[in-house]
């Protein structure tokens, strides 16, 4: 069975000039242990996809299961990551980090032993006591993943978590991200409008069409080797010919 | 890789510290930022005891007539004179605990206002000509109303003091809450917080800048509320012995409650600009 199911959502803007359709009836399923990109046009509505399928924000029309149940009463099983950090700078990296558990009431020795662990093995352990204004971009990127993780949600939701960075940290922090969540074994569903990003990142494309958006097309991606880091498949002979295809795909959507 | 990058930030960071190394150059050039601050203080100083020597010169060679200038020795003997009578301090102290319960009350108040509009939005957009109507008119004009209402005594005071700063407080810590990036406030949805959460994880340490400069500005106000309304009440303080001195023709005490004032005020405003420095440097 899958564990996110989302049915028919659709989703209509209202403004005083009038109505305006960004969604209309989305059909996909999501397995545990995925890592799922969505690609589209700029100002699609793959953003406001993202939010209604965590939960944050209610469809028009249609519905997303969790297991078979409305992902409104399991909303503690996901995890949502921005494309901004958003660390507060006025708290050090172990306030940050412990924010959400505290927000929650579940900060006891356990959770905290937890986030101490996760922060030693993406080494930050070292960090704790500093304040974000100290840390570089990946590493901002990297203790906003941990705060989210801290929570152990079952499904993370990332919007473009790295295009606020510049190029070279933006594929070490691809790297580390997408390692961080496999070790995990975290279930992923990711936005995006960078085609490399999602082919090096994801198994499974979903491309969505110019709005009001639907499914264009689901590309499943697989370089038959499950070992290899997003960095290592932009390199791989396989990897030209995903993206001449998703080019396509999304060229077709742009007409 | 990630270990890479890292260990390059590392380096970086090392830089900085090794170049704290003094070298020559650098050298000259703190030396250079010390006597540039120095030159700065002394010239300070310099004007105001300029400025007092010819005040005292052109009094005492009747360039100007002492009765209405007066001089620094008249105002010396005036404070001298307050002094020995024991009023001197009641006065000061009364202008100022008018003042501080002036602007903290103002200022606690209007951060008050300013979180229940926030909380609701809906409030905050229907009240909003009013507010900009309130923050338009000059709160002066009130103070005869308010020393009718309330009695002529100190609460008066205190009151037309509040008022003169609580709006613009309002409008500036609603305007700072409002800045706050949404994203944010996201970011504390998906953790599922409460507003009260939103407000004590978020708003409040977001916005402690923002209360200081509100509270800069409204020891500024507060004077003037304070001065403006013991004119008015005239019993006691630095405001009744301007109006009591300038009615009875006594310019010295005026020219020594005007110092007086000058130099209370300078104060005060030194020690919310310390207190700012403390609470908003220290953790960037």
């Amino acid at each position: 069975m899958s564990l996110l199911k989302i049915c028919d959502v659709s989703l209509n803007y209202h403004s005083i000039k009038g109505e305006t359709q960004a969604l209309n009836k989305v059909n996909f399923e999501v397995n545990e242990g995925e890592f799922i990109s969505i690609l589209g046009p700029s100002g699609c509505g793959k953003s406001t996809l993202l939010n209604i399928m965590s939960g944050l924000l209610e469809p028009s029309n249609g519905y997303v299961l969790y297991k078979g149940e409305d992902i409104r009463n399991n909303l503690d099983k996901i995890g949502y990551m921005f494309q901004k950090d958003h660390l507060f700078e006025w708290n050090t990296v172990w306030e940050n980090v412990i924010l959400g558990l505290k927000i929650k009431k579940q900060l006891n020795n356990e959770s905290k032993e937890r986030v101490t662990e996760l922060l030693d093995t993406y080494g930050l352990l070292r960090f704790k006591e500093h304040y974000p204004s100290e840390l570089s971009g990946g590493m901002r990127q990297r203790v906003a993943l941990i705060r989210t993780l801290a929570l152990k949600p079952e499904i993370l939701f990332l919007d473009e978590p790295f295009s606020a960075l510049d190029y070279q940290s933006r594929l070490l922090v691809c790297d580390d991200v997408y390692n961080i969540i496999k070790t995990e074994k975290k279930t992923a569903i990711m936005v995006t409008h960078d085609i490399a990003e999602a082919i090096s990142i994801s198994q499974k494309v979903i491309v969505l069409t110019e709005r009001p958006s639907n499914v264009k097309v689901e590309i499943p991606i697989d370089f038959k080797n499950d070992d290899l880091t997003p960095f290592q498949k932009r390199k791989n002979p396989l990897f030209s010919g995903y993206f001449n295809r998703l080019w396509k795909e999304l060229e077709k959507s742009n007409e | 890789m990630s270990k890479k990058h890292e260990i390059q930030f590392l380096k970086k960071q090392k830089t900085i510290n090794e170049t704290s190394i003094i070298t020559k150059e650098h050298e000259v050039y703190l030396k250079k930022v010390k006597s540039t601050k120095r030159r700065i203080v002394i010239t300070r100083i310099l004007i105001l005891v300029i400025f007092i020597a010819l005040w005292q010169i052109a009094a005492n060679l009747k360039w100007i007539d002492p009765f209405l200038t007066s001089s620094p020795t008249r105002v010396v003997k005036s404070f001298v004179s307050l002094y020995e009578d024991g009023s001197l301090f009641k006065h000061i102290g009364i202008t100022c605990y008018e003042t501080i319960l002036g602007f903290s009350l103002g200022t606690i108040l209007g951060a008050l206002i300013a979180v229940i509009l926030w909380s609701c939005p809906l409030v905050s957009k229907i009240l909003d000509p009013y507010i900009v109507v309130l923050n338009a008119l000059p709160k002066v004009a009130l103070a005869p109303i308010i020393i009718f209402w309330i009695g002529n005594g100190m609460p008066a005071i205190i009151v037309i003091a509040l008022l003169i700063s609580v709006v613009t407080t309002v409008i500036s810590v609603l305007t700072g809450f409002n800045e706050i990036d949404k994203e944010k406030i996201m970011l504390m949805n998906t953790f599922r917080a409460s507003k009260m959460q939103i407000l004590r994880y978020l708003i409040f340490p977001y916005s402690i800048p923002i209360f200081i400069s509100a509270l800069k500005i409204n020891v500024g106000l507060s004077w003037v509320g304070v001065i403006m309304g013991e004119f008015l009440v005239a019993k006691d303080g630095l405001g009744f012995l301007i109006v009591y001195g300038g009615q009875v023709a006594q310019l010295d005490m005026v020219m020594m409650s005007i110092v007086i004032l000058s130099i209370i005020a300078f104060i005060m405003y030194e020690i919310v600009a310390f207190t700012e420095k403390k609470l908003v440097n220290d953790k960037n």
